[in-house]
């Protein structure tokens, strides 16, 4: 599943030309490519591939939690990018671990984020430093827990 | 936006000193709402100064409920995600389902998934044509919309068994061989349409209450679409041509002939032609689709363990009757690994994101659907504007509040 040697796409190519730093690993697979960030250098990163001329990557399509209960860093925030001018996906990842899980908010890079974030503090709980207003979306405001993780039962606390 | 339409109106002095902007709850029982939608209007007057969206009254937990439930079980809670497309959202989990697996579905069951998601764009785009023209004034669209779509639901029903909650797409290929004659049926809603899209244009394109209503309603610009996310109709009404049956085909959408509709508008109307121009390409594909669909082959893909036998295999052979057991009871497991899966649904980028842990439940998915997204726009298209528009605005995002919430 994962290989450390990839990492051949440009677009990786590019990021650790701009800073090494950035590209923790790169995972192929099924033909995607998933660029793990370290979680302080997201917004950053964000930044760069949504403005660099060469990239593009202006739209956000989704982002995704999976919780890894009991493994550490038990978060994976997967960020689906797309850039719409050269037709070419990508999945930022971060990892986050169980206590206090926060990470920056990335909406001002992509305002479509708010709903995206706002939804992932509400059924996991991660927290999105600079998010304008970080409540919860799906589940009533008085709810306890966040169902999606994974020690939360599917039949909910009775 | 909001500072000028603040500027723009006129306060009133009462003795009491200014008056103060009024909060009006729209929903979530409301009928332009669409479902139970509620939205947070401050007004002065009746223009809007500000639009928050409350959602999450249908929220049941279908992400939750998958992580329990097999691959193959799972199908069924997606008819209910988007209940006026239930096969296209069959096709985005299915598709990611078997991009994880790594399946080659046989070419007549990619047709006849393409004919079939493109009759389901047809008949979800009546039924958004017809609400949103009823919300609009215009009540005999809404039942000419509804004669049409009706015709489309018995297709379903004679071809799944089901008008709504179809289920027929499964993992590998479809659930049964499309009974016999299901194409001349096919066949007369394809001859019989472009004259009733004719019909629904004769009674809005050029109605002077309808472009009252519409043009100029709604503005949103390029710019805006793209940083809002989002995607479908909303996204090429304001001019940006994101198809993802043109731009990344999936299901053999690279073979077929048909054009993607943009238009630079950005308003309400724009959108309504768009659908409707989409309407009549979606037409154009199911008549290429007819042609191309093979009358005999397998309408499933042939892998063991994974994808059940043939019902003649299974009562023939021990090895069709154990994976036949094994499937139904256990499921199958996918290799460990994450896939993102993206489907152009009727309204926009409907993502399946799927990770497996290498066992037969899912470890996690996620359904980014347009709807969700789309909403979010909201204040973009009805800040600024009065009441009667956001009606307008709530309609011609064509939320689907099922989907929304999931």
């Amino acid at each position: 599943m994962e290989s450390k040697d990839l990492g051949k796409s440009p677009i990786v190519q590019k990021l650790r030309d701009w800073d090494p730093q950035v590209v923790a690993d790169v995972i192929e697979f099924r033909g995607e490519t998933t660029v793990v960030v370290p979680a302080q250098h997201l917004l950053r990163t964000a930044e760069y591939l949504a403005t660099e001329p060469s990239l593009r990557f202006s739209f956000l399509s989704d982002l995704t939690i999976v919780d890894r209960f009991p493994i550490e860093p038990r978060f994976e925030l997967n960020y689906q990018l797309l850039s719409l001018d050269r037709e070419e996906r990508l999945r930022l990842r971060v990892k986050l671990s169980g206590a206090e899980p926060a990470v920056a908010s990335v909406t001002p890079v992509w305002p479509t984020a708010n709903w995206h974030e706002r939804e992932s503090f509400d059924l996991f709980g991660v927290r999105f430093s600079g998010h304008p207003d970080l409540t919860r979306i799906l589940l009533p405001d008085e709810w306890e827990g966040h169902p999606l993780r994974k020690d939360y039962p599917v039949e909910g606390f009775r | 936006m909001t500072g000028e339409a603040r500027a723009s109106t006129t306060t009133i002095e009462t003795p009491a000193g200014p008056a103060q902007p009024m909060v009006l709850n729209m929903g979530p029982q409301h009928p332009s709402t669409h479902g139970v939608l509620r939205v947070i209007l401050e007004l002065d007057g009746e223009t809007v100064l500000s639009a928050k969206s409350v959602i999450g009254y249908l929220h049941t937990g279908i992400e939750k409920s998958c992580e329990s439930k097999t691959y193959s079980q799972c199908i069924t809670l997606t008819d209910r995600i988007d209940y006026l497309a239930p096969l296209s959202n069959n096709l985005g989990f299915c598709l990611a389902a078997e991009k994880l697996v790594g399946i080659e579905v046989p070419k007549r069951a990619q047709y006849i998934r393409v004919l079939l998601t493109e009759l389901t764009r047809i008949s979800s785009h009546l039924v958004w044509l017809g609400t949103h023209a009823i919300d609009l004034g215009a009540m005999s669209v809404f039942l000419y919309c509804f004669r049409e779509r009706e015709e489309i639901m018995k297709i379903y029903e004679y071809v799944s068994g089901q008008r709504m909650m179809t289920s027929y797409f499964r993992i590998g290929g479809l659930a049964l061989e499309p009974p016999p004659g299901w194409l001349d049926r096919v066949q007369r809603i394809v001859d019989a349409m472009p004259g009733h899209i004719d019909e629904y244009e004769t009674l809005l394109t050029e109605n002077r209450i309808w472009k009252a209503r519409t043009v100029g309603v709604g503005m949103l610009s390029k710019e805006d679409a793209i940083a809002m996310g989002v995607s479908g109709p909303l996204l090429r009404a304001s001019g940006v041509p994101y198809d993802i049956r043109k731009m990344f085909p999936y299901s053999s959408y690279d073979e077929f002939d048909f054009e993607m509709k943009t238009d630079n508008g950005g308003d309400c109307y724009a959108r309504y032609k768009v659908r409707i121009a989409e309407m009549r390409e979606s037409l154009k594909i199911i008549r290429q689709a007819m042609n191309k669909i093979p009358a005999e082959g397998p309408f499933r893909a042939e892998l063991p363990g994974v994808i059940p036998p043939s019902r003649e295999e299974m009562k023939t052979s021990i090895e069709g009757l154990i994976y036949h057991f094994k499937i139904f009871t256990e499921g199958f497991a996918p290799p460990p690994g994450e896939v993102y899966q993206a489907i152009e649904s009727p309204r926009g980028e409907l993502g399946v994101f799927m990770a497996s842990d290498g066992s037969p439940k899912p470890y996690r998915v996620k359904f980014r659907t347009p709807s969700f997204v789309n909403l979010q726009s909201l204040p973009n298209l009805c800040v600024g504007r009065l009441i009667a528009d956001v009606v307008a605005c709530i309609g011609t995002t064509d939320i689907v509040l099922g989907e929304v919430d999931r």
